[in-house]
């Protein structure tokens, strides 16, 4: 089996036998080990709980039942995991150990997955090139000196790289989306409410969403199945039952109907995404989709909203690091023996604890939460807010799902856009609106550019609707090959 | 592609007055970095402000609507010793957190 296995022919070889879950998680480590050092995917890969937990899976007496049996999964380091270090890739949490498991983490291992470690991200999934992170950036495995993408590009990259088939990253404005579009995977940002974030490190807590990148429409469906579903520990999960998501892959695209934005995909995108796109339409119309000309007339207020709510909630969700109950206390400025104020203490701990990005956006956001400018600011984007949803709500009568390109760009090179957060923001343009909305959205692989980057398609679909999106991502998937594609490693 | 308009600036007194706020203490190089970035992304953001929103509820969180209240019965949590493992500064033996002096 190679390394570029679906989950699906994994899960199926352990299930039935033929292959020993301590096998597989050998040899998903030797291809990290092998790796790693160029891509930096992992800040900590768990091999002895790996192997352990791989052990516990063949000693299991029906191991056939466990839906995810022997799934190697790598995951981003702002999900919880007990007695492993969780750092978000900040300096503030370099050392933290959860005393709990995100409830995603244990429903992935209860089903039989095998974590093998925590994956890069931007520092509190705060980016869209994983450059902000305190462990250094991860690299792209399609040109080693390009971006990933972001915020979760450590665990794109571990699948993309083939050392892992599953892996979870969080998605706020993007970041599961977007790395999975410029890596050439599939990456399922699930419906608001879908998927417990218990244990999920929060950023921004009315946009922040838990899913999976993985190679395959179908294995997203697998993973979702495991990962869905209502969670007493986190209020704003939802009671709505859980479908048979691979039930619902028929391959078909016969009577969908698919909206486009023509307006907001004509201007800003590159050629090559634009013409990959345009012939994606093409593919969905000659398999009997409609396609239906829409207007998200306030999609193009998508990103400004966007920055403005994000760093609110992010400011205030940031000021539990502290230095006090866990994470990095700053030495006393006067060097040993004397001490700070409390103030003082706070001050020079986040100071010396957090990174540029995340120091940018706690300052934006507790400037537009201030007194004086909460109306003009925080208040006035959360009505555009519900402008934006009112958008996709008259889209949904007439269609089943909107396609857009996830990115408007291929993944550019490290270090081209640091130095200008707000060009870097509008990576974000065609993702941050299914957030906004609470929309579940998927992006699959539809080609690549002269240069063999990989293009990614983005669809939005409705609330706790994943079946229509999944199957719709299906039909297009097996008429194409763009997803066995496999990077130059 | 959105068009950006000109950089507005803040002055340092108000970026030292933000950054109080949110309990950061910045260097010389970040103030004068935030001043120039934060005013260029809320010019941005500031496009916001012509869209008429006469009318139009405010959406603070997607979804929720359900009853997310569970029965008032005690179950197990965090042991004190757990809960303190990733303080700085401790004293496990009494259970509490420490912090420096507060009151003179």
């Amino acid at each position: 089996m190679s390394q570029f296995a679906t989950l699906r022919d994994i899960r199926d070889a352990v299930q039935s036998g033929a292959r020993s879950a301590v096998d597989v998680c050998t040899e998903a480590l030797a291809r990290i080990e092998a790796h790693d050092g160029t891509l930096n995917a992992f800040n900590t890969v768990t091999r002895d709980q790996a192997l352990a937990q791989a052990a516990a899976v063949d000693a299991h007496p029906n191991r056939a039942s466990l839906p995810l049996a022997g799934v190697p999964v790598a995951l981003k380091d702002n999900l919880c995991t007990l007695g492993v270090r969780t750092t978000a890739s900040s300096k503030i949490l370099e050392h933290f150990v959860p005393p709990y498991d995100a409830t995603t983490v244990a429903k992935l291992v209860a089903a039989g997955a095998v974590a093998v470690g925590k994956t890069n991200c931007d520092e509190f999934a705060m980016g869209s090139s994983n450059e902000n992170s305190a462990f250094g950036p991860a690299r792209n495995p399609w040109a080693t000196d390009r971006i990933p993408g972001g915020s979760s590009g450590g665990s794109a990259v571990a699948v993309a790289a083939g050392m892992t088939p599953l892996s979870l990253g969080s998605d706020t404005g993007g970041s599961i989306r977007q790395p999975a579009a410029l890596c050439g995977l599939v990456g399922l940002k699930p419906t608001y409410g879908r998927v417990s974030r218990y244990g999920l490190l929060a950023f921004a807590s009315s946009l922040d969403q838990i899913g999976p990148f993985t190679r395959t429409v179908e294995d997203a469906a697998l993973a979702l199945q495991v990962l869905a579903g209502h969670d007493p520990a986190d209020a704003t999960s939802a009671p709505e039952p859980v479908p048979d998501y691979a039930a619902a892959l028929t391959g078909h695209a016969k009577g969908l109907r698919i909206g486009v934005p023509r307006a907001l995909v004509s201007d800003g995108v590159d050629a090559a995404v634009s013409k990959a796109f345009n012939e994606a339409l093409d593919a969905y119309r000659e398999a009997g989709a409609t396609l239906v000309d829409i207007e998200l007339p306030y999609a193009s207020a998508a990103i400004p909203v966007y920055y403005l709510v994000a760093t609110a909630e992010a400011s205030s969700n940031l000021a539990r690091y502290d230095g006090v109950r866990y994470g990095f206390r700053a030495p006393a400025e006067g060097g040993p023996g004397t001490q700070d104020d409390l103030r003082a203490m706070y001050g020079r701990s986040r100071e010396l604890g957090f990174g540029h990005e995340v120091k940018r956006r706690i300052m934006l956001g507790t400037y537009v939460l201030s007194a004086g400018y909460y109306d003009a600011y925080y208040l006035k984007a959360q009505r555009v807010r519900t402008l934006i949803r009112r958008d996709y709500e008259h889209a949904f009568e007439q269609v089943d799902v909107v396609a857009m390109p996830t990115s408007p760009t291929p993944a550019f090179k490290i270090g081209e856009r640091t130095s200008d957060p707000l060009q870097m923001y509008l990576a974000d343009i065609f993702t941050v609106s299914a957030n906004l909305a609470g929309l579940p959205a998927i992006s699959l692989p539809c080609g690549f550019t002269a240069d063999s980057l990989p293009i990614g398609l983005q669809l939005t679909g409705r609330m706790f609707d994943e079946t229509t999106l999944l199957s719709a991502a299906h039909a297009y998937e097996r008429q194409t090959a763009w997803w066995k594609a496999q990077p130059p490693l | 592609m959105l068009a950006f308009g000109m950089a507005a600036t803040f002055s340092r007194s108000q970026i030292e007055a933000i950054a109080a706020l949110a309990h950061l203490r910045l260097d010389e190089a970040e103030i004068e970095l935030y001043a120039r970035q934060l005013g260029e992304i809320l010019e941005y953001a500031n496009q916001v402000q012509n869209i008429d929103t006469t009318g139009v509820p405010p959406t603070a969180s997607i979804g929720a609507r359900h009853d997310a209240d569970r029965a008032d019965v005690v179950h197990t949590s965090l042991t004190r010793a757990s809960a303190l493992a990733n303080a700085p500064d401790a004293n496990l033996d009494a259970g509490l957190f420490k912090v420096p002096r507060v009151i003179g």
